[in-house]
């Protein structure tokens, strides 16, 4: 799960990490008391879920409340669009509203998990404010990396190593590796997946502060983590994506025509892939999960039909667990109840497969079927356009 | 032959009680699978559809002789499942279970490391030797006997490549589900060191996913003298970057771990990569074809 910066910044300052005064700004009156309240010069910053936000006109310096004010008004509504958000871009709803700050270094530090190692991994430069991703294709020596004990997570040791590598001395150094120790704690403590300070900045009177901060949770261990769901903000993410994920349904929109319903992420995507090489495009990945039932399946096709871009909908289901006769039952439930007119082209194997392409064929309904994968992209391509 | 189970396996089910747990021990048991009991913590001493139930797993192992288990034990306690599998000294724990924070696994593989367990998965359908024996959720039928040995990040495409590879009359050794989690037992590099081993596999079917760099490892270690075909097929090539395509582990992060950079290590190392994932075993049938490999009936023992 991703969330805003300031939701990361309080999150990493309850962990005992120093971030700077401010706070968080639904409307241009709030941004202005905030602004009012800190005193002097602020910085207004646009919250979405996406980087690259000073280029794209969404983080502004400004000298007081007066001016806080009139900067949040344009940037509350407004759409920003960076680098990362592509070219639809996000509608800004939420500001951050912040002191600002007499930089005299901008470093990186970022927490992630290496999956070759399995252990987590700290990672500093003294290119902060970049891409990191960037530096490290680019300048790779500019990089340092610690790898953590997968039990006790940073050791001091680690930070003061870092801090030191990172050209740093004496008591900025402590400041520095005691920011890095409060930020492990909650990359643990939170099951976060990754926790990026970029940058981390030493100020001019030798302050040590987390200037932007990006958290992304593990989503499967919300679970125990239930103060953190009130976090998600839906405005940030897909409709129908939203939807998907009330009903444990594996969505993402893409912006082909051709909507998918398959079982099993890896042969999800191989479908997207096979309507790629037979001409198409997929407007989706869809994925129902091993043990669907008929009701699942239903509301899979519901989500997949809500897609006015969809022109034809390919269903490849490889039955293990999934029947294809309860398979049949939903589809054929789903197409009467939802007076489907688009062409649907079914491609079913496994358990039962007989009896569900029985129950498709005796059905009256209009389905067309196909036995291989490369047979059943080919039909929905050719349904698709014509 | 066959790598990780055979008719040698004595498998014990973590979490038999369960909906799942049974379903899948029947299975198991219907296949020709040794299955000697369950274990599910404060059922000891029931019995539950004709097996003893343990409250241990090292109570189940002095009591069995139990030497691999398969897990179908809820997310929150699937990691000290996998612990307490280790520590009683079984050797091939295969892990079903989806849903396992990151940060519960990563003593586990730590815990692992220089122990002779070896974990398989988890988020993953499990390990079938055609014929043998199977510990997950693999339906028996699709599979059959042969020389082809199967390593896969996805379970359903495992399916549709054993079935492929079945109607073209290429049966299998072990097909193997490492599953799709950023942190997982079993890597392509380890599956690839079994395959290695094991005299009765001629060939390898690979099949990863977008998402970190356990491709360009296993191509890696092809390119270092992996002397058997390996046909490869990477799913994602249309997956947009920065988007998780259902398995945790199946991400393109920063511009890394794109189908593209994996198709071409693998190419680079020697491999048929194909673009269709229909087109997995007709390669592996004219890689054979062509190295002078015997196809097989399916009706090898």
């Amino acid at each position: 799960m991703k969330i805003h910066e300031y939701q990361a910044k309080e999150l990493l300052a309850a962990a005992g990490a120093p971030v700077p005064r401010g706070a968080a700004a639904f409307t241009a009156d709030e941004a202005r008391s905030v602004a009012e309240r800190l005193g002097g010069r602020v910085v207004v910053k646009a919250q979405i879920h996406a980087g690259g936000r000073g280029k794209g006109g969404g983080v502004k310096v400004v000298s007081d409340a007066a001016e806080a004010e009139r900067a949040a008004e344009a940037m509350l509504g407004m759409t920003l669009v960076t680098a990362q958000t592509g070219l639809t871009g996000r509608r800004v709803g939420r500001l951050l509203v912040e002191e600002a700050l007499e930089i005299d270094r901008e470093l990186y530090v970022g927490f992630v998990i290496d999956r070759a190692l399995a252990r987590p991994v700290l990672m500093a430069s003294r290119a902060g404010g970049m891409d990191i991703e960037q530096v490290a294709s680019e300048t790779p020596e500019r990089i340092l990396r610690e790898v953590l004990d997968p039990v006790a997570g940073l050791r001091p040791f680690q930070a003061r190593r870092l801090a030191f590598g990172l050209g740093l001395a004496g008591a900025v150094a402590g400041r520095a590796a005691g920011a890095m120790l409060a930020a492990a704690k909650a990359f643990r403590d939170l099951d976060a997946t990754l926790v990026e300070i970029n940058p981390l900045v030493v100020t001019a009177g030798g302050g040590v502060l987390a200037l932007d901060a990006k958290v992304n949770l593990d989503d499967n261990a919300l679970f125990r983590h239930p103060e953190l769901h009130e976090l998600r903000d839906t405005a940030e993410e897909e409709e129908l994506e939203v939807e998907a994920s009330r009903h444990s349904l594996s969505y993402v929109r893409l912006d082909g025509r051709i909507g998918c319903m398959v079982n099993g992420a890896g042969l999800a995507m191989a479908t997207m892939d096979i309507i790629h090489l037979a001409g198409g495009e997929p407007a989706n990945f869809l994925d129902v999960g091993g043990g669907a039932n008929a009701d699942q399946i239903r509301n899979a096709f519901r989500i997949l039909m809500a897609d006015p871009n969809v022109t034809a909908v390919l269903i490849n289901i490889f039955g293990g667990i999934l029947r294809c006769d309860v398979l049949a039952e939903g589809v054929i439930a789903a197409v009467r109840e939802l007076a489907v007119e688009l062409p649907v082209v079914i491609r079913m194997e496994g358990t039962n497969v007989e009896k569900g392409k029985r129950m498709l064929r005796e059905s009256g309904l209009n389905f067309t079927t196909a036995d291989t994968m490369s047979e059943a992209a080919d039909r929905v391509v050719a349904l698709a356009a014509g | 032959m066959a790598v990780l189970i055979d008719e040698r396996t004595r498998l014990l089910v973590q979490g038999l009680t369960g909906r799942e747990g049974t379903f899948h021990a029947l299975q198991a048991a219907r296949y020709g699978t040794t299955v000697v009991g369950g274990v599910s913590p404060g059922k000891g001493g029931a019995t539950h559809e004709g097996w003893p139930v343990f409250d241990t797993v090292r109570e189940a192992v002095d009591r069995t002789g139990a030497n691999a288990s398969v897990i179908f034990v809820p997310p929150p306690a699937a990691a000290d499942a996998v612990l307490e599998a280790a520590d009683a000294g079984i050797e091939v724990v295969v892990c079903i279970t989806e849903g396992i924070p990151t940060r519960d696994m990563l003593p586990v593989i730590a815990f692992l490391d220089g122990r002779r367990t070896r974990l398989v998965g988890p988020n993953c359908p499990g390990v079938l030797s055609a014929g043998k024996s199977k510990a997950g959720i693999i339906p028996g039928h699709i599979g059959s006997e042969g020389s082809v040995g199967v390593v896969s990040r996805s379970g359903t495409l495992t399916y549709e490549a054993m079935h492929q590879l079945t109607r073209l009359g290429l049966g299998q050794t072990t097909c193997i589900g490492i599953g799709g989690d950023p942190l997982i037992g079993t890597s392509f590099v380890d599956a690839l060191r079994l395959f290695a081993a094991d005299r009765d596999t001629e060939a390898v079917v690979l099949i990863g996913e977008i998402g970190g760099s356990a491709e360009e490892d296993a191509a890696a270690f092809i390119a270092e003298g992996f002397d058997k075909p390996v046909v490869a097929f990477v799913a994602g090539q249309t997956a947009p970057p920065g988007r998780r395509m259902g398995h945790a582990g199946a991400i393109i992060a920063g511009g890394a771990g794109t189908a593209a950079e994996k198709q071409a290590a693998l190419r680079a190392a020697g491999v048929t990569v194909v673009e269709s994932p229909a087109e997995i075993g007709a390669a592996m049938a004219r890689r054979l074809g062509a190295s002078g490999g015997r196809r097989t009936d399916g009706a090898r023992g």
